[in-house]
This record gives C-alpha cells, structure tokens and sequence, in this order.
C-alpha cells in the first residue's frame, strides 16, 4: 500500500475524503479559494472511473450534480461565497425533492465579491437561511485536515441518511492551509451508502413515502421504476399537488427528519469543559486560535475550555447549553459578526454571559486577538 | 395497400376542450362541434383517414381507426 | 405500443388551454417515441418551469420536472451517469432562451447528446403574457404594452452558433413534420435542437390579434417555408424550416470516457 501520509491543502484533504466516502460526480465552476478542489477532482475522478465536470457557473454544477445523484451516484459540488449565493435556489430543490449532495463552500470575505482570497466565515447564516421557504439544513465544518477528511465523509454520509443536501463550510484558511493528513484505511471510517428500495419491478413504488424511520429508499432514476420528481409540493408518487393536507405533511418531513435528529446529527469536540469557568465556543479555523488559547492558558492555571462545533446546522441548543451551564463567561470565536453568537445566546440560560471575539478585516483570527477581548470581559483591560 | 377504410372516429369527449383545430383542418369537412363545443363526425362516410386531426390535436383526443388495424 | 401507453392518462385532460400548441408538440413527440420503438424506461424527461414544462409530468417515462431555465443542467447531470438514456427536455422559450440562454449555448457547445425541444410561443403564458426573447420587435404583451422594443433571437442560428449539431425548425401545423424531425433528434448522437412554433392563443394570440389556435396555425402555413424553396428565395420573409444542420461531432460522454481510458492508465 502506498504512503497514506499526505501533506497537502485543506481543499485537496476535502477531495480525498470525498473519494474515500465513495464519490462518483463532481460538478463544479472556478472560483477562489475553492478552485483547488475542482482541479484535484478533474484529476483524481477519472482515474477511477468517476466523472468531472466543469459547467458555465454554479447553479448549473449544483443542478448537475442534483441530475447525476438522480441516478444513483455520490455527488459533490464546491464553491465559494459569490458561487454559493447563486446555488441558493437549486439547494431548495434538492432539500424539497430529497436528493443527497454535498456542497463546499471555502468562506471569503463578503458581501458581494468582497475579499476573494481571504478569510471569512461570513456565510454562516446564508447556510442556514440562504434558500427561501422553510427548510432544514446540515451544515458541518472542522478546524483540521485530519477532521476536515472525517467530517467530509460525514458530510456524505448524513447526506446519505437524511437524503438531504450536506453543506461543507470551509473557509479559505482552511482550503489553502497545508498540513498533514493520514489517510485512513478503506473500513476504518464507515460509509453509508445509498438506500436502495426494494419494491421489485412492476409493483407500485412510492419514491416519496418515507419509511416508518423517516427514511426514502430510492430507485435509481433511470432504473426500473418510473417516477416524477418535482420541486412544487408532490405527494408520495412524486407528482404536484396543493392538497393542504399533503402540502403540511411534506413540510413537516422535511423540517422533522433533521429536526428530530439532532442528536443524532450533532458532532463536536470538547477541551478542558470539566471545570472551565470561561468557555470559548467556535469553529473551523477560528477554532485553531482558540484552541491555541485555551492550551496557552491551560499552562498557567486559566481555567478555560473550548467547545469546537462541527455540525453548525441544525444548531445542537441542547448540547451548548449543557457543555456551559457551569461557565461564568462564554465567548464565541468567529470571523464574522456575531452569526454563531446569536444562537448560543438562544441556547443558554443567561444570554448575558455570551460574548464575542471576532475579525471581519479579512485577517485571520489571532490567539492575542481572542486574549484581549478576554481580558476586557473579565475586567482586567486590554 | 389500397386506401385506407374508416371503421371509426374514436373522440373522446371528456379530452376535448372543443379548440376547433380537428374541424378547421379537415380536408373533407367531416368534423364539427356540437353544441356543448365538443368534437364530433358530422359526416365519417367522407373520411379519408389522412388522420390529420389525430396528429394536430392538442389534447390526444382522437384516434382515427382505420379498417386494417 | 400505442401513443396512449406513453400518457399518464389519469392527468388527462390536460392543464393545457384550448388550442395551445403545446399538446400537439406531445402528440407528434410521442408519436416520434413511438415510432422509434423506445422502451418507456429507457427515456428521461427533464424540464424547467412554465407551460411548455408541464410536459413532463403527463408522459410515463423518468420526468424531472427542475427550476427555471436550469434543465439542460439537471440533463447533462443525468445523461453523463448514464449516457445509455434518451435525454429529451422539452423547454419554453424564455425558459430555454432567457432565464436558461446560458445553459442552452453551452450545453450545445459540448455537444452532449440530448434533444432539446424549444417550443416557441413567443411569450410568458404561465405568469399570464409577459414578453420573452423571442417575441419580436413591435409585438405586444402585458410587459410591452405600448410595444416591444425588445429584438428576438434566431433559434436556430443561436443555435447553430453555439455549436449545436443537429437544427431544425417546424410548427404545430406541421404536425407531421414534427415527428419526423423529433424522431431524427432522438436519434441523432449529439446536442439536437428542434425549434417548433407554437401558438398560444391565450395571451400572445390575443394580445396580437392574430385569432384563435386554428388562425394561428393557418398563419404557421403561411409565413413558413422549407429550407432553400423557391419562396424563400422570392421572399426573404418567410421563416425556414426543415432540418439546419445534422453532423456528425464528437460527443460528449464518449469523449469524456476517452479521458477516463486515459486517466486511468496514467494513474
Ligand atoms: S382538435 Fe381535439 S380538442 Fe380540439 S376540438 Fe378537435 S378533438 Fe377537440
Ligand atoms: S382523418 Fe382526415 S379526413 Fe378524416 S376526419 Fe380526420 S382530418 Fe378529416
Ligand atoms: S397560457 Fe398559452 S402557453 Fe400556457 S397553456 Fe394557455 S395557451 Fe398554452
């Protein structure tokens, strides 16, 4: 077996990790700082059979992508902010017609085209909100490339379970980082594949009556069950209707079958909680200064933790809230301003506690930075 | 192959939206509406079967049978 | 199998309004599947958002009904995981032309092989008879009230243009025509487009006075003409149709299996 110690690129970590969970179909359009997983993809896709495409822009590499997972095949599409911006309205079609993806998104600066080759984690809240009706989301990240690899994975396999669109929220630090990966044996992460159904030829198949588990068992499209799929309400053969009743229904599956899983879904890290009295909670690459901090800190008799989230949505209020029950303060790193701060106000007890730490200049997130706004919280000036 | 023979000119009412094209288009003038705007075959004896009005119709109402089917 | 054993009868009648164009461009592209003995399973339906997209949900094949302007890119996600199916995605004009002009060039462009039906009539009917691309300079709707300043693309040199290798025009008039150019796309290996003419006489009829389906039609007769006659030499007016172009280009997702022989020999 070939060397499995890599060092490479967040964004090539993220390629190798796809392929691991089984990637067949890439779709994607040049942008910074995503363009290096395209590139890695039209690479390594081909070489095992798997196919590549570059497409005019990035709603049609989502819609792309959307029609090859249709078929049967893992799919994968990445971007960033701007790129993300306009794979909003196919997102709602793929989370309305229950089609697995996996979308990355390597955070810039914004809005608009903002700061292409720096860091943000600006799109948070576009993850959640970005495509309009009601919907649920999965939103992962991780601060490392050995994380990045297992979380990417996981990214396919929620997608997988939940027959749902998975958003991948790297941010360019991340992307453009180069660091060390140990690429896992084939089996050592598991790999959820697609649900197949088993409702033979000829027999009537429901494509859109979930299991009592809430789970779709899908027939390859193309395959020996002919079915619509369509982006307006549909009942369980997949054909519009504005039946209220169906219409609730629908709704309520969507909504419920992510909702109702958040323990499920919910991955993150924990460093020194126990007996933390200030609680640094953040994310992706912020997360590294944080942790950085804390470590630092640790060293001279600080009592602080870090919480590192990895699933963003659907938000684990429950998991937050037990993790900073016992801190007196609670500070939230991120670079943007304040988008994960505000739903850890909702989650705990007392929103007072909750403060933030950021940077929306386009520069990365420093220990010090973090340091000095700690300082002012517990009264001892910057 | 001899010509054609009309056995019969299926309509079906419940597809018909009564547009007239059946009637406007045929060469023979076999086709009229009735007056709940449906399409009917005024006059079969003169159908030629050049199934026009099979092909034109908007709503897959007709099917022209033809003695050899 | 009769052209009924293609419908999904229990929609019938149709969402369609009397006379719209749009039920005959089903009856002659069923009747090209027909005649092209396809197995219903072995057919993909993919289609965008408007009156013209309504197409797919009332045929028996795999139907993909997408967003606006987007189903040449669900389609060529389709067709390169599974370049064994029959890709057809019928579109309206200003979904194939306005809100998906991108996707359409491009998907042209690649030569993937998928047919692509662009039924043109000449207006938004669904949101109720704005003006779309191919409308034409002087014509009205309810977004060009006083007239349209707005000039029309040529389908069919678009087309042609962007690299397509397969062209043709008809109209619901030429009913017959029409399957036989249908059934020539489906099988053509390439990117296919068929322009077809379609009145409706809802909005863009009634806005323009030019009558009923039937008048509409009968105009269809009029100011067309085939490819290279007489009369269009007399009259530079009269719109062509017949079949453009039919090539033979290399096709897409064979050419990317050539890649993937490639690559992985590299590896
Ligand atoms: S063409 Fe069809 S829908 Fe129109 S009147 Fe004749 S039968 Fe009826
Ligand atoms: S088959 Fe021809 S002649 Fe007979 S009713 Fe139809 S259009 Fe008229
Ligand atoms: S509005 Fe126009 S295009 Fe739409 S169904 Fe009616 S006639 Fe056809």
């Amino acid at each position: 077996m070939k060397n499995q110690i890599k060092f490479v690129q967040g964004n090539e970590a993220c390629v190798e990790a796809a392929l691991y969970a089984g990637l067949d179909f890439f779709a994607g359009y040049p942008i910074t700082p995503s363009t290096e997983i395209a590139e890695h993809m039209a690479v390594r896709l081909p070489q095992i059979g798997g196919k590549f495409l570059q497409m005019e822009d990035e709603i049609a590499s989502l819609c792309a992508i959307i029609g090859a997972s249709l078929t049967g095949n893992k799919v994968m599409t990445a971007t960033s902010g701007p790129g993300f911006s306009l794979m909003q309205e196919a997102l709602g079609y793929a989370i309305m017609t229950e089609i697995p993806c996996v979308i990355v998104n390597v955070q810039r600066g914004g809005p608009s085209t903002g700061l292409p080759t720096h860091a943000s984690q600006g799109d948070i809240n576009q993850a959640r909100w970005g495509t309009h009706g009601d919907h649920a989301i999965i939103a992962l990240t991780a601060s490392n490339h050995q994380d990045l690899f297992t979380i990417t994975v996981e990214a396919f396999n929620l997608a997988e379970t939940y027959r749902t669109p998975v958003l991948l929220m790297l941010d360019e630090i991340t992307g453009h980082m180069r660091e060390r990966l140990h690429i896992p044996k084939p089996g050592q992460i598991p790999i959820v594949s697609r649900l197949k159904t088993s409702v033979k030829q000829g027999v009537d198949y429901h494509p859109y009556l979930p299991r009592e588990d809430g789970r779709l068992p899908m027939s390859d499209f193309g395959g020996i069950h002919r079915y619509n799929v369509t982006g307006l309400f549909h009942d369980m053969w997949g054909f519009p209707t504005d039946n209220p009743q169906i219409v609730h229904g629908l709704l309520r599956h969507l909504l419920d079958k992510i909702g109702n899983n958040v323990h499920l879904i919910a991955k993150y890290k924990e460093f020194y909680l126990e007996d933390a009295t200030t609680i640094l909670v953040s994310y992706g690459s912020s997360a590294r200064s944080a942790l950085h901090l804390v470590n630092n800190r640790r060293n001279r008799g600080e009592r602080l933790g870090l919480l590192e989230l990895q699933t963003l949505w659907p938000f684990p209020y429950g998991i937050v809230r037990e993790k900073c029950a016992n801190a007196r303060h609670v500070l939230v790193v991120e670079m943007n301003m304040g988008q994960i701060l505000r739903e850890v106000k909702i989650a705990v007890e007392d929103p007072e506690k909750v403060f933030l730490a950021n940077r929306v200049d386009g520069m990365f997130i420093t220990p010090t930075d973090i340091r000095n706004i700690l300082r002012l919280i517990q009264g001892k000036g910057v | 192959m001899g010509k054609p023979k009309l056995k019969k000119l299926h309509i079906r009412q419940e597809w018909c939206k009564g547009c007239g094209i059946c009637v406007h288009f045929c060469p023979e003038k076999v086709l009229e509406l009735d007056d709940k705007d449906k399409a009917f075959a005024a006059r079969p004896q003169d159908c030629i079967c050049c199934k026009l009005c099979e092909l034109r119709c908007p709503d897959l109402a007709i099917d022209v049978e033809t003695e050899d089917e | 199998m009769a052209i009924k054993d293609y419908l999904r009868e229990r929609f019938f009648p149709h969402m369609w309004c009397p006379g719209c164009g749009h039920g005959t461009v089903l009856n002659s592209m069923l009747r090209a599947i027909e005649n092209l003995a396809l197995e219903k399973n072995d057919v993909v339906m993919v289609s965008g958002i408007g009156c013209s997209a309504r197409i797919s949900g009332y045929v028996d094949f795999h139907t993909l009904h997408t967003i606006h302007g987007r189903a040449l890119a669900f389609a060529t996600g389709v067709k390169m995981s599974r370049p064994d199916l029959n890709l057809i995605v019928p579109m309206g004009d200003g979904d194939a032309l306005a809100i998906g002009g991108n996707h359409f060039i491009h998907a042209a462009r690649r030569n993937i092989d998928i047919t692509a039906i662009i039924m043109n009539n000449r207006i938004y009917g669904m949101t109720g008879g704005q003006f779309s691309p191919l409308t034409g300079y002087g014509k009205l709707a309810t977004t060009s009230p006083y007239t349209n300043i707005d000039h029309a693309f040529d389908t069919v040199s678009l087309a042609i243009a962007a690299g397509a290798s397969f062209v043709a025009r008809t109209t619901t008039y030429h009913a017959k025509q029409m399957t036989d150019i249908i059934q020539k796309a489906i099988q053509h290996k390439g990117f296919s487009v068929v322009e077809v003419l379609t009145q409706c006489p809802t909005y863009f009829g009634r806005k323009n006075k030019e009558g009923g389906a039937a008048e509409m039609m009968e105009n269809y007769k009029n100011i067309t003409t085939p490819i290279g006659s007489k009369a269009s030499r007399e009259n530079p007016d009269l719109i062509e149709r017949g079949i453009f172009v039919e090539k033979e280009m290399p096709e897409y997702c064979s050419e990317y299996n050539k890649i993937i022989q490639k690559a992985v020999k590299g590896k």
